[in-house]
């Protein structure tokens, strides 16, 4: 509960920042209208020669490309700024800061940091998601709608695990900056469902990077393909990621000196 | 008029001695930068392969062995791209650091040139185990002429400069306004498409061909590819280097102006 509360003072406090500079808004319009313009770009493309690929539609794929755009807005806006901003603190040793703090490490430097203009991305997400419901015609029961929100949290919380398993290697590899390279290269794949990858490219984009269940998993439940054995499976991956999470932040902060903050 | 080109050398070769010297401490940095950037080309394969084989084998004249040993060689000529970037330039102007580098003797343009061409020494070493995995793992093919291998040597430099100069050019929109990220974006945008990143062009309608050869993109990008991996025939070979000759030209004339315009506009604070 402590941890939500201090969430949520935290995005008060960043939004209000945020919030003074107004016209970054445009520029995240551009920016993500840009993006989601490329993906469609490369979707047109592949369709102009094939009609499914590997067994998915258009639309299908169009909904892949709005979880992806959907989970890329999350990450950019809560994921990403605070796993940045904690390789600079352990670079710096400014994490003395947080250490002192009379609260949870693993939560102060998780929630401290929100980019509220990434918001663009996930209502763009939505939006996309929606045109590709229309097209399919289908109808998205209660049920899939709930099993697409629970497999969206599921895997959004399982991004966060990886980033910041990643993240703590920091504590012994000072300079990490390339690491959100390397995220965002690996996301990237996430595009497409991870059924066309070849089954290594498919296991470690499952178990590694969990891009299977950020973004394939979620569209699976908006296309009918999402099993509840499935489903469970990921709720059972995503607690054992957060449990080893913790164990290896304690692990890494304990080889944490800082040095001149 | 000799010692003046010995002592440009001399300051090319110190900077790039510098940058191996740098770059080589942080080779897990390198790798997991590398390996992001692995991810690009590995999934536009996988899946224009996958189109390849719904189509009965190929793609816009390319099988699947083609089109591996496209993106492989990508991987190498995406590294080349990498330049000092207008982001870089954005910073410097902002932070004021960019006072110090007007007292060196030389245009700061050479000093970047310097430095990142010996990264890139340190860049094509870390690159060769991984061609050497994702040959394995995707199986290329292609018919290569020593010709072709020669070209490519050259063109992949000739890249790294035309490059290095369209975004040094591009860098002085800074001096007039520090938020340029949204034009810089449709820049890069543009460059992804229509320069054989994002798929070889010989998938691109006839009109975007038409196009993207009039512009300097596919010849930093797409033609170093196909000089070796392509079957180019030799007048295309001398073609592409005589196009990379013209851009580097173009490039630097424009840099040379822009530059001395946009630095008077230059004032610091601190830095």
């Amino acid at each position: 509960m402590r941890a939500i509360s201090l969430f949520l003072t935290f995005l008060r406090v960043g939004a209000l920042n945020e919030l003074q500079y107004r016209a970054n808004l445009a520029i995240q319009l551009l920016e993500s209208g840009i993006s989601v313009f490329t993906g469609l770009v490369v979707l047109a493309l592949v369709f102009s020669q094939v009609p499914a690929l590997n067994g998915w539609s258009q639309p299908e794929l169009l909904a892949v490309l709005g979880v992806y755009t959907l989970v890329g807005g999350v990450i950019g806006m809560l994921i990403q700024p605070n796993m940045e901003r904690l390789i600079t603190d352990v670079r710096q040793g400014t994490l003395d800061y947080i250490l002192t703090k009379p609260d949870d490490s693993q939560v102060l430097v998780s929630v401290r940091e929100i980019r509220i203009w990434r918001v663009v991305d996930v209502i763009l997400g939505f939006v996309i998601i929606g045109v590709a419901l229309v097209q399919l015609q289908g109808t998205l029961g209660p049920l899939d709608a709930v099993a697409f929100v629970v497999a969206l949290l599921l895997g959004s919380a399982m991004v966060y695990c990886f980033w910041l398993l990643l993240t703590t290697a920091a504590f012994w590899i000072v300079r990490m900056d390339e690491i959100v390279e390397l995220f965002m290269g690996l996301y990237a794949s996430g595009r497409w469902p991870v059924t066309i990858y070849p089954d290594w490219l498919r296991f470690g984009l499952t178990f590694l990077v969990p891009v299977a269940f950020a973004v394939t998993i979620p569209a699976e439940a908006l296309t009918g393909r999402l099993t509840p054995e499935l489903l469970a499976g990921a709720a059972a991956f995503a607690l054992a990621l957060l449990l080893v999470t913790r164990w290896f932040w304690r692990v890494g902060l304990r080889r944490y000196a800082g040095a001149s903050a | 008029m000799i010692a003046s080109a010995r002592s440009w050398v001399d300051i090319y070769l110190t900077e790039m001695r510098i940058a191996i010297q740098q770059q080589l401490q942080y080779r897990v940095a390198n790798y997991f930068y590398m390996i992001g950037m692995i991810a690009e080309p590995v999934i536009y394969l996988v899946v224009w392969t996958t189109v390849a084989e719904q189509q009965g084998g190929a793609v816009g004249g390319l099988d699947s062995g083609e089109l591996a040993a496209y993106y492989i060689v990508w991987t190498l000529v995406r590294n080349m791209n990498i330049v000092f970037t207008p982001f870089g330039w954005e910073n410097r102007i902002r932070e004021g650091t960019f006072s110090g580098e007007l007292l060196r003797p030389m245009h700061p343009i050479h000093y970047d040139l310097g430095y990142f061409a010996g990264w890139k020494v340190v860049v094509i070493l870390l690159w060769l185990p991984l061609a050497a995995v994702l040959s394995l793992l995707f199986h290329p093919t292609a018919t290569i002429t020593p010709l072709g291998v020669v070209t490519f040597a050259i063109a992949i430099w000739g890249a790294y400069l035309i490059r290095s100069l369209n975004q040094s050019s591009l860098g002085m929109v800074t001096f007039w306004t520090t938020r340029v990220g949204p034009v810089f974006d449709i820049y890069f945008t543009a460059e992804l498409l229509l320069s054989g990143r994002l798929v070889p062009m010989s998938l691109m309608p006839d009109w975007v061909q038409q196009i993207a050869w009039l512009l300097p993109f596919q010849w930093t990008f797409g033609f170093p590819i196909e000089a070796l991996v392509g079957g180019l025939s030799p007048e295309q070979l001398l073609g592409g280097l005589a196009m990379q000759a013209l851009w580097i030209a173009i490039g630097a004339v424009v840099l040379r102006r822009m530059f001395s315009i946009a630095v008077r506009r230059y004032s610091a604070v601190g830095g």
